[in-house]
């Protein structure tokens, strides 16, 4: 077990009283800069980066993928407590995070993300630790072609998941795909949909769109419910993390299932927010209580936090054995590397024991750290819904007004979140679902480049999507899920005659 | 290049001078924005990172760097804003090739003369490679294939549509006679790994870019697209160092391109705050840090600044404007 022997050397160079408080200044940094939307991991590395020029590289990486945990910590709050999600795979957790929180429920809610990403991360750094030369190769596997049939599998998924009527969803999906398509296409170089408007050129940001859409709109909706803010009988339990981890253990088919997708879409470098999206609707498929997905149901929240802790830890083998980035905040750390004199690459494992299994070890320690300094908090967390609404509201809206504003330094991006605010509040009210759009938004562009890469390589041919078993088996597995719902309605309608 | 290196070297020596003289000298009063016109992650930003980095940790400036980036359009949004910033000295721009390939191929209203060129830090190299399991192994071997095969059967992956790879891809084929299926990725890290697994045949990837795979021996390196080979002899892989690369002139393909990786300023500020960024450059690169970075990504380390270095920017615009010109890539008015 040269894998274990190497671990520990691992942990002897990550355990150094130093280290250990760059962790916890880390996690600290992070929850914080994962709370603040706009901010973002990638973006509170990259401000963080030139700080750590003059550490060692070790110290340097543990501190910023501390960073990292704690921002995804951080993210799942703010997707809990007030629906708005700070990154792209945190939409899913707002899905039953939300409501929860709303019965009352937020120390749970908060107490059942925390732990689950904790298993996501743990599963995947385990993974990581067995398995790391086997799987690298795997993703090297992926092509355009690949790339497109994982993202047309999240899309199928998502399809037939929803409590709307698919018609709806597709509406809200198509809608996303226009937002995708504006600014710059990789493909041909030029400028789309900006009619001649130079501000249009960088098209919609995932972030903005989500504050606007969640936040700003859950905001107009509580107003006109008279300003009441179904949080507020959140008590202040201190004993509520121990309450919930005695639930927790009933979901762990639904657990291990998301670890499995997420370190498969971690890996495949399809990313965290596919995994987060397909784990939900594969719960939802899968669990007895499926149909009471999205009022409430804390397995809701552990399938996505799950999948995307694992995938957000995953996707940072390819970019050490591989040198490809498998995440916005994996590419900054990607350009730290090479500036702390580090070639991330097949010789890194080689050449660069110490830093690898440092890494590798820090990641055992600052999950566990992380998870520790969240669990503390959740009661002092879940007690921000205890303030009245009308005094909590402006401060959202100002926190957001100041997210949106950071994601490019652009005036115009505050009125874009407002007018998607009520654009939010719009869907709402028709009852029309919001996370496709979102969805596509995020994807639509990365599934766009693949389909006309792949066209590119296939002069035209869709025959390539079937070109060999691996491209084959993701799109079967997409059209599969896209009809399941009507055989559904198929076997009801039978039922119904005979 | 010579004369240019020499002259470089003589305006180097003049700022010095000026410098070393007790002038009251002009200095940022406010934190400097460090504009980088393309994602995270990319060569560009790598670069400008750095350069906070090397500023912070060697106290080169009072005020603190910033780096921002702007990379709506393919670049034209952090060029639009140093364009409208006139006057602003507490502004600086790292730029690319996109200064040129952008405003051509989208016709977005810019142009370097909009801003006040500071000083070229490195120029990046260009270098041809495949796969180390294809079986060419010279630039010949290789495109004698191409030229065999049917048009558009190999496989050319680079980084952006109308940008330099695609530029120099057009350039290869005129120069050869050959035709290449052009596939455009978003990053240059993405580019290589395709190449790794084969799933485009060539890339024109930057050494940075390409290192990595090239040392664990899973790309080839056939030639390299400057007037002569790059001077770093220390090996890289078991067998080779950058310099055992050939040009692409001696491998029969007379193909020379290379990026500039330089620094702008908006126009119409003072000539005090020039020579302020101009001298603070001059520091940066007599770093180690920077040294390393030079070596490790194989740049060539050209510098120059004020007219030699406008001089140069308007050649690589004309140049620019013939290729994409040639190539049709040129917006229609």
């Amino acid at each position: 077990m040269d894998e274990i022997n190497a671990l520990f050397h691992g942990f002897s160079i990550a355990l150094t009283p130093f280290n250990l408080m760059l962790m916890v200044i880390g996690i600290v940094l992070g929850v914080l800069i994962g709370v603040l939307p706009g901010l973002g991991g990638a973006n509170g590395i990259a401000i963080l980066l030139p700080l750590t020029f003059s550490m060692p590289p070790t110290s340097a990486v543990i501190m910023l993928s501390c960073i990292y945990w704690g921002a995804l910590f951080g993210g799942a709050m703010t997707s809990i407590l007030f629906n708005i999600p700070g990154e792209p795979w945190s939409v899913a957790t707002t899905f039953d995070g939300y409501p929860m929180a709303q019965q009352g429920r937020a120390g749970e809610a908060l107490t059942t993300a925390f732990t689950s990403s904790f298993i996501g991360a743990f599963f995947a750094v385990v993974m990581i630790t067995f398995l790391a030369p086997l799987v690298a190769k795997f993703a090297l596997k992926f092509g355009p072609p690949e790339f497109f049939s994982v993202f047309f599998l999240t899309f199928c998924s998502f399809i037939g998941m929803g409590k709307e009527p698919a018609f709806k969803i597709l509406a809200a999906m198509m809608l996303g795909f226009a937002l995708a398509a504006v600014g710059i296409d990789t493909v041909t170089g030029q400028l789309r949909l900006t009619f001649g408007w130079h501000e249009m050129m960088r098209g919609f940001d995932f972030l903005i769109a989500v504050i606007g859409l969640f936040g700003i709109g859950e905001i107009l909706l509580s107003m006109e419910e008279g300003l009441s803010f179904s949080g507020r009988d959140a008590r202040i339990n201190t004993r509520i993390v121990v309450e919930t981890w005695k639930k927790l253990p009933r979901f762990w088919v639904t657990s291990l299932r998301s670890c499995l997708i997420g370190c498969w879409m971690g890996i495949t470098p399809g990313g965290a927010t596919p995994a987060s999206f397909m784990a939900y609707g594969v719960a939802k498929r899968m669990s007895p209580d499926g149909a009471k997905f999205g009022t409430g149901q804390a397995e809701g929240v552990v399938a996505p936090e799950t999948a995307a802790h694992a995938a957000g830890t995953a996707a940072l083998l390819p970019m050490l054995s591989l040198g490809i980035p498998g995440s916005p905040t994996a590419a900054v750390l990607l350009g730290g590397l090479l500036i702390w004199g580090l070639q991330p690459g097949p010789l890194l494992f080689v050449e660069q024991k110490d830093f690898v299994w440092g890494l590798i070890a820090s990641m055992y320690l600052g999950n566990i750290v992380g998870l520790i300094i969240v669990l503390t908090c959740v009661p002092l967390f879940a007690a921000i819904l205890r303030i009245p609404f009308s005094i909590i509201a402006p401060v959202i809206i100002v926190i957001c007004a100041i997210g949106a504003y950071t994601v490019n330094n652009a005036m115009l991006d505050i009125w874009m979140m407002l007018i998607f605010g009520v654009l939010g509040y719009a869907f709402k009210k028709l009852a029309y679902p919001l996370a496709p759009l979102v969805l596509a938004l995020v994807l639509g562009d990365q599934a766009e480049d693949a389909f006309r890469q792949s066209m590119l390589i296939s002069q035209g041919s869709l025959g390539v999507f079937f070109s060999n078993g691996l491209v084959g088996s993701i799109m079967g597995l997409g059209l599969l899920l896209l009809v399941w719902p009507l055989f559904g309605k198929l076997k009801a309608r039978l039922k119904a005659a005979g | 290049m010579k004369i240019q290196r020499l002259f470089s070297g003589a305006v180097v020596a003049l700022f010095a001078a000026i410098m070393a003289a007790p002038v009251a000298a002009w200095e940022p009063s406010k934190p400097v924005e460090f504009i980088i016109p393309a994602g995270t992650g990319g060569g560009a930003d790598q670069m400008a990172r750095l350069i906070q980095g090397i500023v912070a940790k060697h106290n080169l400036m009072k005020q603190p760097l910033i780096p921002v980036n702007k990379s709506g359009g393919a670049g034209a949004e952090g060029f639009l804003e140093v364009k409208a910033a006139k006057g602003d000295p507490h502004k600086i721009i790292i730029t690319l090739s996109n200064l040129f390939t952008t405003p051509m191929a989208t016709g977005v209203p810019f142009n370097w003369k909009d801003m006040t060129p500071v000083s070229m830090l490195a120029l990046d190299n260009f270098v041809l490679w495949v796969n180390a399991e294809d079986p060419y192994k010279t630039a010949k071997e290789f495109l004698d294939a191409v030229k065999k095969a049917p048009p558009n059967t190999f496989k050319m992956g680079g980084t952006g549509a109308k940008q330099e790879d695609q530029i120099l891809t057009v350039a290869i084929e005129k120069a050869a006679g050959v035709k290449f299926t052009y596939i455009p990725f978003k990053g240059g890290g993405a580019v290589a790994t395709q190449l790794v697994g084969k799933h485009v045949n060539a890339t024109v990837n930057n050494p940075i870019e390409a290192v990595a795979n090239w040392r664990a021996g899973k790309l080839r390196a056939l030639c390299v697209f400057d007037d002569e080979r790059m001077p770093y002899k220390t090996r890289v892989t078991d067998t080779q160092s950058w310099f055992d690369i050939p040009t692409c002139r001696e491998a029969g393909v007379s193909t020379e391109y290379v990026m500039l990786r330089g620094i702008f300023m908006p126009a119409g500020v003072p000539p005090e705050a020039v020579n302020f960024y101009v001298d603070l450059f001059n520091k940066v690169r007599a770093t180690p840090e920077w040294k390393k970075f030079m070596e490790d990504g194989a740049f060539n380390q050209t510098f120059l600044t004020g007219k030699a270095y406008a001089d140069w920017v308007s050649k690589a615009e004309v140049l620019h404007r013939d290729l994409m010109k040639e190539a049709g890539f040129l917006a229609k008015p």
